[in-house]
């Protein structure tokens, strides 16, 4: 079976690719775009460590095909900052040592993200469901919950 | 294996009536994806149904609600119209795995995973739910809960697939509800689940009741005796104790590592219970 | 106020106990940073793993020649490609390990130890033909009964896992093989004197089960051997001089000839202190020439890599009215898996460990069982009879309507307590936590109705170790620090903080790296709560060295002798008006000065470090328990422990927050379900159930800090205390919210359901 041609965006750039059907959007980011932020923790979808934003929606890449991607605009850690300007939640997350491994980290601030973008003044108990999908062993979550929620107070301006 | 996108609905019935038994469909891909990397499944063709754009859309007319087969959770979660209407359906829908997992899992997906712990069926058992269904014949239209006939096993032929869920004009006074036991507070699969679909005469009294339950049998079961139990009560205590018994009676669940035939059993009645009294009080905050 | 001379310090600190940025954050927010699975190399093969699908099987013959022959298939391994070893212990974090075990449990030789035991390897153009290859291997196997539970292992009529295994520590040896590796004893006093003094005598037998480790990056390693025989090996875990160690034995390689370098590393808790992938690695790059990749799926990491110790344990605990704990006798059943090896020693040094006690007999019994080998998790051994010691314990204080806290208060460990295990404590924290814990707002908050809250106590070593570190003074007067212990969890921010402290500069300008194993002198693994302690007195010890060489340099300078220059708050300065009037120079001066006075400055230190202070901690939790249904809810959640010195408080508080919703999931929901032919039911995240963030509350820390006076800031460990008392505190909260006593882990809905059906059930006369 030839390799299938894709067309996608990601993080702004145009990019095009060539991948097997069974070839998970993960497997392509990471093994043929060498972006290797997303990480894979389970492919399975239950860890949220490939979290990624494809089209505004928050997805695991690990269950996308890569060739589902044709036409999306794909967001990923990769892109989060804005040049040398880290996105506050990744300045929060350093503030409040968010972080003891790091290997959930950029899926966990991916899906922070795509939070705060729908919700700017989020509650505990919201940022703790919104955030169920992405496993963390180190932390406990007591860190990387009260950077997010700090972040939401900063970026409404308060 | 070979992935196709096809724009309508007649070039999916195509492709997959052509792809024989080793085809298959692919909506949010949130199972087949997982099926896949396990090795469960070897497709030789995956047919994507997410670019017809029957599959894609919500839409309400004259109080009748159909939702396209590949609507995401996440889209219809904030779909206002759905979650007036039918809230324990989009609640069910919701339910399905984490946020990332709503940005793909679909109504149809869920449904066609046949799983008896899916969440969405109870909901759309109860809800009375047909399925709009396409294939080499055309379109014919069936209830929901004809759709699986087993762990793993559907009804449709060669050639068919889900195109939209239509749900029946909703009564005055009358709302839905489910609910799931999980041993954590998410990601987890529904250890037990329970639809209930109420609707009440002006006095109060139940008028129509529909209890079905996830994960205690091979299929969602829609469990008649305990709709009898609370139709011409008010949904009182003893009525509500009734329909629990009948519930769980109902239940022909296994062991397995999700939980227990006893577990099952019990907390089937306790999760109806609490479902009758959520859509009980929907229904009264409706009139 | 800055350090005194040499670094040592007066009490006061400038950066230790600050909280600055970590080092490495940047990399690790913006997807920088590199992992097991993170590295390409030109010319990569991709390595897969055949595992055995059987529990107990002998492996009669393996053909593979069907895989061999598939067009990218590169070449294949089995257990042919590895010699022998003989019985050989060396010391895997707190654990120990047998290489006569390490090489069957990376490859199987004569059987399939559990399911997933690997039984062959290949190595292949791509992932998809390397699983195509896979299949293509034909493994006749013998299937044969097999034993999971611990204590049916023990029995006579167990299936035996090793032929040749006849128990250690029992007098006279037996004579015939069984599945009991290992009989440990330790003893205090006379504990049936004991028992005789007490009002109260509790005996119970606990159960826990087995719980895996949990960390999200799954293990991962490239390999790639140069046909001169060297080798570079780049893997995620806990200590690559010990990989190098364990994959140089198993190759029967030079250890000069293999460079190890540890990625970042996704999470271990213990579990990445062995190697499993690594050695397979290593044998398909050698035959194949070519640079192999090797990355685990969940499943495979479920399935083959290391719980804790599923347990059986009795324990006995008398007391006097009063409060008195007169004796305590445990028996501890440890699994540890297909291999020798659990931890139960250490189970059994810390059963009693928290309390004073003039009485104290403990057994253990170390079992082979056909699941995967039991590796390092957190405190090794001590959760589990712990668990069963502290849920006594609050059964106790509540025969006596005495307050738990106060119970402990008056048993508690201090300074000059001798240990049933041997040593006599010096000051230690326990005390200190309770009385904390006493006085803590959740302590004293009343509870809601239908909830019950719950105090246990934990305890555990810590220990030292080999450990190198090297101070580079940049002529910039910028450091770059190297250590050889993989930051798990932000250690290199406490190290640098060291050594900023020793050195008085800020602690912006020292860089660390973790070097290579050719880069620096064997260092033991980050584990045993080991390395803000041990590489923390490395780098302070070789920031000491650097000071000397400083201060020689200024003295030779200022043509003044070396007694009389001292070095204050990051430079040097002549010591007192004896010595002569002379600027101070800086740590940047003397950089910048140094090629033209005498070279370069280079701070080393290689020690091996005594003196770990033990870590106690006491936890408190609030619980709500669904009576329909069976879940609890952990409704709030404190920790307290002691830390010596908190180096960087806010690692150390994650520290206490993520062990104990670690432990949380133990108590709760963690375990691992096999079907009747010995096969894993759950081998995934989505029904291995570890905690996700909408379980828990905010785990409220106090770090109380009673200094280790070996340490010169009283840094002692604190990675692994926290997990040691959740269970038990969880446990005594259930029964105070429900009046059950669970002595079975997990807790989870359909047990506790259960347990209030048959309370509801009037027993039977």
């Amino acid at each position: 079976m030839a390799k299938a041609h894709v067309t996608t965006t990601v993080n702004g750039d145009a990019v095009e690719f060539l991948c097997d059907a069974e070839q998970t959007l993960l497997d392509v980011l990471r093994d043929e775009l060498y972006l290797t932020g997303s990480k894979e923790g389970c492919a399975s979808g239950d860890c949220g460590a490939c979290s990624v934003i494809a089209d505004g929606r928050l997805v695991c890449a690990c269950l996308m095909l890569g060739v589902e991607a044709e036409g999306l605009a794909i967001e990923t850690i990769e892109g989060m900052a804005d040049g040398d300007q880290l996105h506050p939640l990744q300045t929060k997350f350093l503030e409040h040592a968010a972080l003891q491994c790091g290997v959930c980290t950029p899926g966990f601030l991916v899906a922070a993200k795509s939070l705060l973008e729908r919700n700017p003044d989020p509650t505990e108990i919201e940022v703790r469901y919104w955030l169920a999908g992405n496993l963390c062993r180190c932390t406990g979550y007591d860190k990387i919950v009260r950077a997010v929620l700090d972040t939401a107070e900063e970026m409404r301006g308060g | 294996m070979r992935y196709e996108a096809p724009e309508s609905v007649e070039g999916a019935v195509a492709l997959l009536a052509g792809g024989g038994p080793r085809g298959r469909v692919l909506a949010g891909g949130t199972d087949l994806l997982v099926q896949l990397r396990a090795g469960m499944v070897a497709p030789e063709l995956v047919v994507d149904i997410k670019r017809i754009a029957e599959t894609r859309k919500i839409r309400e007319a004259d109080g009748k609600l159909v939702i396209g087969a590949a609507v995401s959770g996440a889209e219809l979660g904030e779909h206002a119209v759905a979650k007036a209407l039918w809230p324990g359906v989009v609640e069910s829908t919701e339910l399905i795995g984490s946020t990332q997992i709503q940005g793909r899992a679909s109504l149809a997906g869920n449904l066609c995973n046949a799983s008896p712990a899916a969440d969405t069926v109870p909901a759309l058992v109860a809800a009375a739910a047909t399925c709009k269904i396409a294939g080499p014949n055309g379109v014919r239209r069936i209830p929901v809960e004809d759709v699986c006939t087993g762990p793993g096993q559907l009804s449709l032929g060669d050639g068919e697939f889900v195109v939209a869920f239509e749900f029946p004009k909703r009564p005055p006074r009358s709302a839905d509800a489910y609910l799931r036991f999980i041993p954590r507070t998410e990601m987890d699969i529904a250890v037990v689940g329970a639809g209930v679909n109420l609707a009440f005469d002006d006095g109060g009294r139940c008028v129509a009741a529909r209890v079905a339950l996830g994960a205690v049998a091979p299929t969602v079961i829609l469990v008649e005796e305990a709709g009898q139990a609370l139709v011409g009560t008010t949904c009182d205590a003893a009525a509500l104790q009734e329909m629990a018994a009948a519930a769980s009676a109902a239940c022909r669940p296994i062991d397995d590592k999700r939980g227990t035939v006893e577990y099952r059993t019990k907390v089937a009645g306790v999760l109806a219970t609490r479902a009758a009294g959520i859509a009980a009080q929907r229904a009264k905050e409706s009139r | 106020m800055a350090a005194n001379s040499h670094g040592k310090t007066n009490g006061s600190t400038r950066w230790v106990g600050t909280r600055p940025v970590r080092p490495d954050g940047v990399d690790k927010v913006t997807g920088r940073a590199r992992f097991g699975a993170d590295v390409h190399l030109p010319n990569m093969l991709v390595g897969k793993v055949l595992r055995s699908p059987h529990a107990h099987a002998r492996i009669h013959s393996i053909d593979t020649s069907a895989a061999l022959a598939l067009p990218g298939v590169k070449t294949v391994v089995t257990r042919d490609d590895f010699n022998d070893l003989p019985s050989e212990f060396v010391p895997a974090g707190e654990m120990l390990i047998n290489y006569r075990d390490v090489v069957r449990n990376v490859m199987a030789r004569e059987k399939a130890l559990f399911e997933g035991h690997p039984v062959a390897a290949v190595a292949a153009v791509s992932e998809k033909v390397a699983r195509e290859a896979l299949a293509r291997i034909k493994v006749d196997y013998e299937v044969l009964p097999h034993v999971l539970d611990v204590v049916e292992a023990m029995a006579p009529e167990a299936p035996l896992l090793h032929e040749d295994l006849i128990t250690a520590g029992v007098e006279p040896a037996p004579t015939t093989p069984s599945n009991v590796a290992k009989v440990v004893e330790f003893k205090l006093g006379d504990v049936e004197a004991g028992f005789a003094e007490a009002d109260i005598v509790i005996e119970r037998e606990f159960s826990t089960q087995p719980v895996h480790q949990g960390y999200i990056e799954p293990h991962a390693c490239i390999a790639n051997y140069s046909e001169d025989g060297q080798a570079e090996l780049w893997c995620t875990t806990q200590g690559h001089f010990v990989v190098r160690g364990h994959c140089a034995k198993l190759l029967g390689m030079d250890v000069s000839k293999l460079r190890v370098t540890a990625s970042e590393i996704g999470g271990g808790f213990g579990g990445k202190t062995v190697v499993y992938l690594e050695p397979v690695a290593l044998m398909l790059s050698r035959k194949s020439g070519q640079p192999v990749k090797m990355t685990m799926s969940r499943e495979e990491v479920f399935q083959a890599s290391g719980p804790a110790a599923g347990t059986r344990v009795w324990a006995k605990v008398g007391m006097t009215n009063a409060g008195r704990i007169t004796a305590g006798e445990a028996v501890l059943k440890y699994q540890a898996g297909a291999f020798q090896g659990s931890p139960v020693q250490p189970g059994c040094m810390c059963a009693f460990a928290p309390y004073d006690l003039a009485h104290v007999k403990v057994v253990g019994y170390d079992v082979v069982v056909n699941r995967p080998k039991v590796a390092a998790y957190r405190a090794p051994g001590a959760p589990q009879s712990e668990f069963a010691v502290e849920s006594i314990i609050d059964e106790l204080a509540k025969r006596i309507g005495m307050d738990p806290v106060e119970l402990r208060l008056k048993n508690a460990a201090k300074e000059g307590t001798k240990a049933a295990y041997g040593p006599t404590f010096g000051p230690v924290g326990l005390v200190e936590t309770l009385e904390e814990a006493k006085a803590h707002d959740h302590y004293r908050t009343p509870l809601k109705p239908g909830q019950g809250r719950g105090v246990a106590s934990g305890f555990w070593f810590n220990i030292g170790g080999e450990t190198c570190a090297t101070l580079n003074l940049g002529e910039d007067g910028t450091i770059a620090l190297v250590a050889g212990t993989p930051d798990i969890g932000g250690s290199r921010a406490s190290l640098c903080l060291q050594a900023a402290e020793t050195l008085g500069v800020d602690v912006e300008r020292i860089r660390p790296l973790i070097g290579d194993t050719s880069t620096l002198g064997y260092t033991f693994l980050t584990g045993g709560s080991r390395t803000a302690f041990a590489s923390g007195m490395a780098v302070i010890e070789a920031a000491r060295d650097m000071i000397r060489q400083l201060c020689e340099r200024a003295a030779k300078i200022w043509d003044i002798p070396v007694d009389a220059v001292e070095w204050i708050d990051g430079e040097a300065r002549p010591a007192g008006s004896n010595a002569g009037e002379f600027e101070p120079l800086s740590l940047a001066d003397l950089a910048r000065l140094a090629g033209k006075s005498g070279g370069p400055f280079v701070g080393r230190a290689q020690i091996n470090a005594q003196g770990a202070g033990p870590s106690f901690g006491t936890h408190i939790v609030d619980v709500d328990v669904d009576r329909e249904t069976g879940r609890v809810t952990i409704e709030r959640y404190t920790v307290i422990q002691d830390a010596g010195k908190a180096v960087h408080p806010s690692y150390v508080e994650g520290q206490l927050q993520g062990g104990a919703v670690q432990g949380i999931g133990w108590a709760l929901n963690e375990e691992y379900i096999y079907d009747d032919k010995g096969r894993l039911q759950n081998p995934g995240f989505l029904d291995y159930r570890i905690p996700v963030c909408s379980d828990v509350p905010m785990i409220d820390t106090v770090i109380v800090e009673v200094p280790n006076p070996t340490h010169p800031y009283g840094v002692r460990g604190v990675g692994e205390t926290p997990i040691v008392p959740p269970m038990a505190a969880i446990a005594n909260a259930v029964e105070g919210a429900l009046g059950l006593r669970f002595t079975d882990l997990p807790m989870s809905p359909p047990r506790v359901l259960k347990a209030l059906g048959d309370a509801r059930v009037p027993k039977a006369a």
